[in-house]
């Protein structure tokens, strides 16, 4: 495209969406909904079935071990509106007649819906201090795992937008999203891994393996942070980005 | 560049079907376009294409000079584009919405306020300002479309159906608008309501089944009628009714004459010969000649040319361009 790069009014254009797009959460119960049922979940799982008392460890571990599965939910719901909600209230047409490229409303979609999950994790923050206060964590460990969970939202936000960009409908946006988010998920479940192990060389379950989410997640939450899952995650979102954009300018096409 | 809108042998298919069949024309600033056409004929799906929001099959679409298919930002720049229906987001209030189209239009803080502000006043959201999209009115609703068209002061303004679902009297405010803003830019604006075209239009361009079946303005579209020139009269028949409808065929360039009996009353409808442009003188000598009887004509006038006919005959399906 012959479009002229200017660098500043993209930069515009892309915040310009975001903040319509992150106001829009407060503007609605969205946003009280979600942090409430989020922060809820978070304390149910950690504290009555992953024994966070009970295991006598100054960790956060059974606050991190559920999060790939509480945001396997929780993240397509927050997604789901992204583009679907555009295209039914007729909005699309509005935004994407402003100068801006779709790769723009893309971002700032993508960044908005981030940031709002940022800001539920940053609310599970106390968790932090009171693990500080009982004992002597390793606040390195748990600040691997805070960017792990960080980045493991945005990989499965970017897959929801993608979704969302597909179909018109918010209930078809979800239930796809959740799935392919569970298969991304699932692939590094052991019982995965032993069922393609059974047969497969040892490649493949290399392979299928190094695409899964909570392999990743697991890595950085155990304080691993190696330059391969946080790439790992970035090139993720950054896939379902490009895809979604595509999604987006092929289906207003139709 | 001064405001242009041209369009060239512009294309849209999907699938096997043709929306848009090579449509051209082009307008100058100061231009009133009435895209005209029933529904379906693809006057939306036009309009998405000049605005770059759907790509074309083909041919081009330039807005003062810009390709839109290869520089879409510098088309938009230029462009206010109200979408059919005039959709919004609800949650949102007039306000931080035109403030969010400065912004993503590239306005510094200070420009879009004052922007949003002037726009707003152009359409006398006033009152509305700060009140959720969705509680407000269809009429509201639509100001705050248009608000969002104008905001930048575009030099071409797109607008789908302006006026439609509105009141009389919200349709005539938003009349008065595009008059007002039509000094110099060019402003095309889709419609089915003919009455639209003939009150603000300076030019129609009429399309069915994608493709052109009219340019001209509303005058020669109007002189297209059977109706153009005809002297229609409604007279209480004395006894100099025997004859008359035989004497009106014989005045001069008179093509046919038609009668139907109203209560009290005749109707007659004298139509000119094909190509006949004064219309004076045939109604002149229709009065003259129901003097000379001695009847009473109750109401004596001449008719311009009935749009829904000329429509009917333009867009039918067969009809050629």
């Amino acid at each position: 495209m012959a479009t002229k790069v200017r660098t500043g009014s993209a930069l515009a254009g892309t915040l310009a969406v975001f903040r319509r797009e992150f106001a829009g959460y407060f503007a609605t119960p969205v946003a009280a909904v979600f942090l409430v049922v989020f922060l809820l979940l978070c304390g149910v799982l950690t504290f009555n079935q992953a024994g966070f008392y009970e295991r006598g460890q100054a960790d956060l571990l059974p606050f991190f071990t559920w999060h790939p599965w509480l945001y396997l939910f929780l993240v397509p719901a927050l997604a789901m509106r992204l583009w679907s909600e555009e295209r039914r209230q007729g909005t699309i047409e509005l935004l994407l007649t402003l100068p801006l490229a779709t790769w723009q409303a893309t971002l700032g979609k993508f960044l908005a819906a981030w940031c709002f999950a940022g800001l539920a994790l940053a609310l599970t923050l106390p968790y932090w201090i009171t693990v500080s206060w009982l004992g002597s964590p390793d606040h390195g460990v748990i600040a691997a795992s805070y960017l792990g969970s960080f980045l493991l939202a945005g990989g499965y936000l970017a897959i929801g937008a993608f979704v969302s960009a597909l179909t018109k409908n918010q209930v078809i946006a979800f239930v796809l999203s959740v799935l392919a988010c569970f298969l991304l998920v699932l692939a590094g479940y052991p019982t995965v891994l032993e069922f393609f192990g059974a047969w497969a060389p040892d490649a493949l379950v290399e392979a299928v393996r190094s695409l899964s989410f909570l392999t990743h997640f697991e890595a950085l939450s155990r304080g691993v942070v190696d330059a391969r899952g946080i790439v790992f995650f970035l090139s993720a979102m950054a896939c379902f980005l490009i895809a979604g954009t595509a999604a987006v300018e092929l289906e207003k096409a139709r | 560049m001064a405001a242009r809108i041209e369009l060239d042998s512009l294309t849209k298919r999907f699938g096997a079907f043709t929306a848009v069949a090579g449509l051209s024309f082009q307008a100058e600033g100061g231009t009133v376009l009435g895209f005209l056409g029933p529904n379906g004929a693809g006057k939306s799906t036009t309009m998405k294409m000049v605005t770059g929001f759907l790509p074309s099959t083909s041919g081009r679409a330039l807005v003062c000079g810009f390709d839109v298919a290869s520089d879409p930002r510098s088309v938009r720049e230029r462009l206010g584009y109200l979408p059919e229906g005039a959709p919004l987001y609800p949650d949102m209030t007039p306000k931080s919405l035109l403030e969010f189209a400065g912004a993503a239009r590239g306005m510094g803080r200070a420009e879009r306020v004052r922007a949003a502000g002037a726009a707003a006043d152009r359409v006398q959201l006033g009152a509305v300002l700060h009140q959720r999209v969705e509680t407000l009115s269809k009429g509201f609703k639509r100001r705050v479309g248009l608000a969002l068209a104008i905001l930048h002061d575009p030099e071409v303004l797109v607008l789908d159906e302006p006026t439609d679902g509105l009141d009389p009297n919200q349709k005539h405010e938003v009349r008065g608008l595009i008059g007002e803003l039509a000094e110099d830019k060019v402003i095309v604006l889709s419609t089915h309501i003919l009455e639209e075209v003939e009150a603000i239009c300076t030019r129609v361009v009429l399309i069915a089944a994608g493709a052109k079946r009219f340019d001209g303005t509303p005058e020669q579209l109007a002189a297209r009628s059977p109706w153009h020139g005809a002297v229609r009269l409604r007279v209480v028949e004395g006894n100099g009714a025997d004859g008359f409808e035989k004497e009106l065929g014989k005045l001069d360039g008179v093509r046919r004459v038609e009668r139907r009996a109203v209560t009290g009353a005749a109707e007659y409808a004298v139509f000119p010969e094909a190509g006949a442009t004064s219309r004076g003188p045939l109604a002149v000598d229709v009065e003259r000649l129901v003097r000379a009887r001695g009847m009473a004509p109750l109401e004596l006038s001449v008719e311009r040319g009935r749009l829904d006919d000329v429509f009917r005959e333009l867009t039918a399906s067969g009809a050629r361009s």
